[in-house]
């Protein structure tokens, strides 16, 4: 397992490698020019400057390469310097962020730029890095647990619709994840805003914000009750979409099993029907929704930009969409290939949960 | 400008918009602006973007600002200097602005004459990248003369000097604290450029970029009374009707910018009788260019849309009739009601303001007149064929009408089709994103400037309120084509000495009716001659809640200039 492990993340280097080049250059490739979206005014010789000051009079390979050396050198160098507080060569980059933001206003704080360079975006002209780190926890709270609660809810209606195959709470529970996994999350938002924002009245407790404040603090008991609040429709959306899709996955792979032989030698044995079901065919039907929701991670990291955009959460998503529409290529490149990463990891990740849950599974 | 006029302008916005922010600093709690476009950077040197000024102007001031109808006001001076008032030399090659006394930056030391000098230099360093450039056109030395004192230097005379630090693109930076952010240093500077030190009334407490700002009233504010609310949350992200909707329906928040929304949506919105739809109208018009040289793709890359000294004529455009029957064949009422609402006026300008260069020689345009287009086509020998499609000598009147993608254009073309198939003209139509069409991309054929099509529409306007180098847009110098890697602004390929020679007049003219009555001919040139066909006079729309008071809509500056006199009605 270990050396299964270890080989298949060596085959992810150079994989990824061939990723981060395909998407460089489909960026590259595609018609897109950063100033396009300022306004006309400005007039095209300092369109022209602006661009050269974004270093897009280099050449492909030039630019790639110093991309490269951003990312997998000087951004890993950066990360490690910051989090053990240890400097690597004369100077140290992240000096400059440490220091508390009152003393940059009295403007007397002067720092040495160090010759490692990192990814900088074109529209804020800041750390892209530092920009996803800012944003992620955006993400984490909201999708992530979207994502725990989509699972929650999924897994018992699956057993269960399986257990009691056709009977009245299968029926509903195929009739709503039908509608849950059909419905594009743009619509179930829109609704969900139509009804808890503008249709209930603002001083009534079932009002819920149409839009996410990313500033609020959690710090005493009223200001966690906003934070609920906040999150409660960004979550419900995203929530009924991947339970549907789960639970639909949990039910077809809880009938298979049931059919099968040793579920029938279990109850010959004279087991408890709460035995068979949970400790035999629970099990043995996890294997391939544990896959399922594994490789579900990074796909609803991405997936979850509409209802980022919808509900102005301004994580990942919204970042990405934002440097799409800005033609910010080293935001977009950047973002595109952590998700990328992310789809590598995952999918190893269920790879070797496969083979723990199922000792026959073997890869060595 | 008259300082009269303009001295007594600015007293009467004072006057308007101060009287209930009486109340002391702070007292108002928080208000709440929506910018669906989420604000990038702090610094508008390094942005250009709408949102980034709107949203630095906030904390960084320009000298002076522009009220909604397009007229000066002091902010950072007393006065605006004339060459009546000697602030302008006779000659007209210099500006000395005199810096009020006594203005602090919210950390507490003076303002003075050399921040001023700093931010000239900072914007017109020739490594910085810098998008205000164009503001700082033919500046040849910025001088302090003394603490408060600025003298600016041009290297030709200028009839209207007022562009160094005159509106939000061109704030006042803290020299002290971008000294070290010159040149190719300036993009690395990104605590200066999210946290900016200002003189205006609040100041930069968290930024997060492409997110939220969240401002706090600057302590050290000239007024002591304003601003009146303690902190502003500036939010972005989003689109456009769901950004109507927080004003005007949930009332989640107080302003919500650029509405670009159907107006049949909008007034639904309204109803609900928590906010306001405002329009304010600056200089905006959506036109069509109309192509004067052939684009046949058989004509090769050197030929194609290229003007080559007038010897590559359009094969009907070129024709005067057809131009004029194009434009008579329309029906603006119809495009701005269906697709535009509060925020456009019908308009047969392309210099449709400010009202002093609003001609009125080309109001035939604004009634359609199907019949006199038709007759008009009779007349120059364009013949119906068997399809209905006119033509003449082999030539079919059929039009590649080419425009930007967005739901409003599509909207207008399809309605222009149906217009224009009236009077025997055959339409095609196509969009293209706006990043690849208004982007400067060499590779793409797709650019309005190379304009690989009979017909383009998209709008355009100008900064400021001097119209001298918008209207030498349409120069012959000005003509995109390979020998200037397609640069340049004449986009319907239009050249008359007689149009240049009045435009190189408008360059030495001084005082403004003179430089009005230059401007209206220059504007008249070219719509009798048809090189464009006004559609609509675009204005921008913004909602505000109704217990939002003292606000000051401009086009001809940010939107929120005046933020300090802003109030909650109680």
């Amino acid at each position: 397992m270990l050396r299964y492990a270890i080989r298949r993340l060596l085959i992810a280097i150079p994989t990824l490698i061939v990723i981060s080049f395909v998407i460089f250059a489909v960026l590259d490739l595609a018609p897109n020019d950063p100033t396009g979206n300022l306004p006309l005014t400005i007039d095209a010789e300092t369109r022209a400057k602006i661009r050269e000051a974004m270093g897009l009079d280099e050449p492909f390979h030039i630019r790639y390469a110093a991309w490269l050396n951003q990312f997998f050198i000087n951004e890993p160098l950066n990360i490690i310097e910051k989090s053990f507080d240890t400097c690597f060569g004369s100077t140290c980059q992240w000096e400059a962020v440490r220091v508390p933001r009152a003393e940059h206003w009295a403007g007397v704080e002067v720092h040495e730029v160090s010759d490692r360079l990192r990814i900088r975006s074109w529209g804020t002209r800041s750390e892209v890095v530092d920009l996803i780190v800012e944003r992620a926890p955006q993400t984490l709270k909201v999708v992530g647990l979207a994502y725990v609660v989509a699972i929650m809810i999924a897994l018992p209606i699956g057993i269960l619709s399986a257990i009691y195959q056709y009977s009245w709470f299968d029926q509903i529970g195929t009739f709503v994840s039908m509608v849950g996994f059909s419905v594009p999350t743009f619509f179930t938002g829109l609704v969900l805003i139509v009804v808890f924002s503008t249709m209930i009245p603002e001083d009534s407790m079932f009002w819920l914000p149409s839009v996410y404040d990313t500033t609020h603090e959690v710090t005493d008991w009223d200001s966690f009750v906003y934070q609920v609040r906040q999150m409660a429709m960004p979550v419900a959306v995203l929530g009924l979409f991947n339970a549907a899709q789960i639970s639909r996955y949990m039910r077809a792979s809880m009938l298979e099993n049931l059919n099968l032989d040793y579920v029938r030698t279990a109850r010959a044995k004279g087991m408890k029907e709460r035995v068979v079901i949970l400790v035999h065919v629970l099990r043995n039907s996890l294997i391939p929704v544990v896959t399922v929701i594994a490789i579900g991670i990074p796909a609803t990291l991405a997936g979850a930009i509409i209802t980022e955009q919808i509900f102005r959460i301004n994580g990942i998503g919204a970042l990405l969409i934002t440097g799409i529409q800005g033609a910010d290529i080293p935001l977009v490149q950047t973002i595109t290939f952590i998700f990328a990463v992310l789809i590598v990891f995952f999918n190893l990740i269920a790879d070797l949960i496969y083979g723990i849950l199922d000792p026959r599974i073997r890869y060595d | 400008m008259k300082p009269m006029r303009s001295l007594l302008a600015s007293a009467a916005v004072l006057a308007l918009t101060g009287t209930g922010a009486l109340a002391e600093r702070g007292s108002d709690g928080q208000v709440n602006i929506l910018y669906w476009q989420a604000v990038s950077i702090l610094n508008p040197y390094l942005s250009g973007g709408t949102k980034e000024t709107h949203a630095s102007s906030v904390v960084l001031e320009p000298l002076v600002h522009y009220d909604p109808d397009g007229n000066m006001v002091p902010i950072l001076v007393d006065e605006i200097p004339t060459v009546e008032n000697g602030g302008v030399s006779e000659d007209l090659k210099s500006i000395t602005w005199k810096l009020k006394e006594g203005i602090l930056w919210s950390d507490g030391t003076p303002l003075t004459a050399e921040d001023v000098v700093f931010s000239g230099e900072y914007c017109t360093h020739p490594e910085g990248g810098c998008s205000s450039a164009s503001f700082f056109t033919d500046v040849e030395s910025f001088e302090a003369l003394d603490d408060l004192t600025v003298k600016i230097t041009f290297s030709v005379a200028k009839p209207f000097p007022y562009g160094p630090f005159v509106g939000a693109e061109v704030p006042i930076l803290q020299k002290a604290q971008f000294k070290d952010c010159m040149g190719a240093k300036a993009p690395e500077c990104t605590e200066q450029n999210f946290y900016p030190i200002g003189t205006g009334p609040f100041v930069v407490k968290e930024f997060k970029a492409n997110d939220t700002i969240v401002y706090e009233a600057n302590p050290n504010y000239r007024d002591p009374a304003k601003p009146a609310f303690q902190t502003v949350l500036f939010k972005g992200g989003g689109d456009a009707a769901s950004a109507a909707r927080a004003v005007l329906e949930t009332g989640e928040f107080d302003y919500a910018w650029n509405l670009q929304v159907e107006p049949e949506i909008l007034s639904q919105m309204a109803a609900a009788g928590k906010g306001e739809v405002m329009s304010s109208f600056g200089t905006n018009v959506e036109r069509l260019m109309v192509n004067l040289t052939a684009v046949d793709p058989s004509l090769g890359p050197d030929l194609r849309s290229v003007y080559a000294d007038g010897t590559n004529p359009h094969p009907f455009l070129s024709d005067p009739a057809v131009r004029r029957a194009l434009s008579l064949a329309i029906d603006r009422d119809i495009i701005v009601e269906i697709g535009y609402g509060a925020a456009g006026k019908v308009t047969c300008n392309v210099l449709p303001a400010p009202e002093i260069y609003a001609s009125t020689a080309n109001d035939w345009c604004k009634t359609q007149d199907v019949a006199k287009a038709n007759q008009l086509l009779d007349e120059a020998g364009w013949v119906r064929g068997s399809d209905g499609i006119r033509e003449k000598d082999g030539v079919r009147l059929s039009i590649l009408f080419q425009t930007s993608t967005n739901s409003v254009r599509q909207g207008t073309q399809a309605l222009i089709k149906q217009m224009w198939a009236e009077i025997g003209v055959e339409t095609e139509l196509r969009n293209i994103e706006a990043a690849v069409f208004f982007g400067g991309d060499q590779s793409s054929p797709d650019t309005f400037q190379k304009f690989m099509s009979d017909i383009e529409m998209y709008t355009n306007n100008f900064p400021g309120t001097d119209p001298e180098q918008y209207m030498a847009n349409w120069a012959c110098t000005e003509i995109p084509g390979p020998n200037n890697q397609w640069l340049g602004d004449n986009v319907p390929r239009f050249c008359d000495p007689a149009y240049d020679a009045l435009v190189q007049e408008l360059a030495v003219t001084a005082g403004l009716d003179a430089r009005a009555e230059i401007a209206k001919k220059l504007n008249d040139m070219l719509m009798d001659f048809g090189a464009m066909i006004p559609l609509v006079h675009r204005g921008n729309v913004s909602a505000r809640s109704l217990t939002l008071g003292g606000v000051a809509m401009t086009s001809w500056d940010s939107e929120i200039w005046n933020i300090a006199d802003w109030y909650r009605i109680k």
